[in-house]
């Protein structure tokens, strides 16, 4: 039935979050505004800049470019499950030890893009790290570093 | 951004989607969204509402025929085009999907998503057209079959009509396939893009030049049989601030050549 509203149920990072939604409201919106896990960041909203980027059942997802109803039963992973608790993950800390960022918006989806490579792929080469983090733009340009932060983080 | 308000809904079955289009002219399917949610930001398009399609299981996987025939479901993404064992027996399906956007559009787009858009800078439309692949589109009044030639009718217009779909993408055997492309930086859409194959006599497919991909079949393999078939194809491709129409010309004749190797295994 064709609804301008609907009760959807996503699973963020293990707790399972229940809402009614607007069918037009973004996936992004849904985790930012509704949830206020605030980690994940807007920055083109065109699509572009994959710093809104989550895993979504396993794959990596622009989520400005996804409906929150289209995630209705899925299990979402956002920056803010990466750490165990204060401990970084292994490529959190390799960020912080290589300088991986400089003003920091972009970092959100870099880790996300970067966890859903070395999960797919624990040794890529340089090529593929550099392919697998494609969809991810540095407006400060800070990529040589973004770039050995994760190469370190697969060795 | 907050997107014009719309209806959603999210059919588990063909024909339960096919119902919901037919009875809603303003209702739009909704495939991988890569495409449809960033024309909804812009506001260049406002369906009434989204006919959801990614729970049909009807239109999705990869099957490999006995003969080497490919059928793919509509709702196949690249990611796992990409990936699947199946699709390996036409390679080029995989080399070029790889080559579309970045991962995170890679894992929510489909080839029916990228060919029912038929945008002409999109990779697919002038492969499949190369490939012979033949479209299966599903409506109230049945099914039928339309062959890749006829499906591209324009830009962003294709055979598949008011309250139909698009089901499957049907792909022969075979196996010596080209393609090269000029795209917006590594990865990106197409400034001009050429496929070919070479199962018999070698056919080409230029994307970019024109609303439809231009097929061509030139007399022979020839690197100059290839160039004189796209000078004679008098194309007239628009200009824009990426290329002029001439040097989109001048890309035509390059890629072909390119693409027409590659098939030959020569490249």
């Amino acid at each position: 039935m064709v609804s301008t509203e609907q009760r959807i149920s996503v699973t963020i990072n293990g707790t399972t979050y229940e809402r009614e939604v607007e069918a037009r409201k973004l996936l992004i919106h849904f985790i930012r505004d509704d949830l206020d896990l605030t980690g994940s960041h807007i920055g083109c909203d065109t699509g572009n800049c994959g710093a809104c980027s989550v895993i979504l059942d396993g794959r990596l997802v622009k989520s400005c470019m996804l409906l929150a109803v289209q995630a209705d039963g899925s299990a979402v992973e956002t920056v803010e499950g990466l750490a165990d608790g204060d401990e970084l993950s292994k490529l959190q800390q390799s960020f912080k030890d290589h300088h991986a960022l400089q003003c920091g918006y972009c970092t959100p989806g870099m880790l996300m893009s970067a966890t859903a490579l070395l999960r797919a792929n624990p040794h890529p080469s340089e090529d593929e790290i550099k392919k697998g983090l494609q969809g991810n733009i540095c407006r400060c340009t800070g990529y040589w570093n973004i770039f050995e932060a994760v190469k370190a983080a697969s060795e | 951004m907050l997107l014009r308000e719309v209806g959603y809904a999210r059919p588990g079955s063909l024909g339960e989607a096919i119902q919901l289009l037919a009875a809603d002219d303003g209702a739009r399917a909704l495939a991988g969204g890569q495409t449809l949610v960033n024309v909804m930001k812009a506001r260049a398009g406002s369906p009434d509402a989204l006919i959801d399609l990614g729970r049909i299981e009807e239109l999705r996987g990869i099957e490999l025929g006995a003969d080497g025939t490919l059928e793919i479901g509509a709702m196949t993404t690249y990611t796992e085009l990409v990936e699947s064992s199946e699709a390996r027996a036409r390679p080029i399906l995989g080399e070029v999907c790889a080559q579309i956007a970045d991962v995170q559009v890679r894992n929510r787009g489909t080839i029916g998503g990228n060919i029912c858009t038929s945008d002409p800078t999109n990779h697919l439309p002038p492969l499949l057209a190369a490939l012979g692949a033949e479209m299966t589109i599903q409506g109230g009044n049945g099914v039928r079959t339309v062959a890749a030639s006829d499906f591209f009718l324009g830009v962003y217009m294709t055979a598949v009509g008011p309250g139909e779909l698009l089901t499957k993408i049907r792909i022969p055997a075979g196996r010596n396939d080209g393609f090269a492309a000029v795209t917006l930086g590594i990865d990106g859409t197409c400034i001009v893009s050429a496929a070919a194959t070479h199962n018999g006599g070698l056919t080409l497919a230029i994307g970019c030049v024109d609303a439809v991909p231009v097929v061509l079949r030139p007399a022979s393999a020839d690197d100059d049989a290839v160039r004189a078939a796209v000078q004679d194809a008098n194309l007239d491709p628009p200009s824009d601030v990426h290329a002029s129409s001439e040097y989109r010309r001048h890309l035509a004749g390059v890629l072909a050549v390119r693409a027409a190797h590659q098939a030959q295994g020569s490249s």
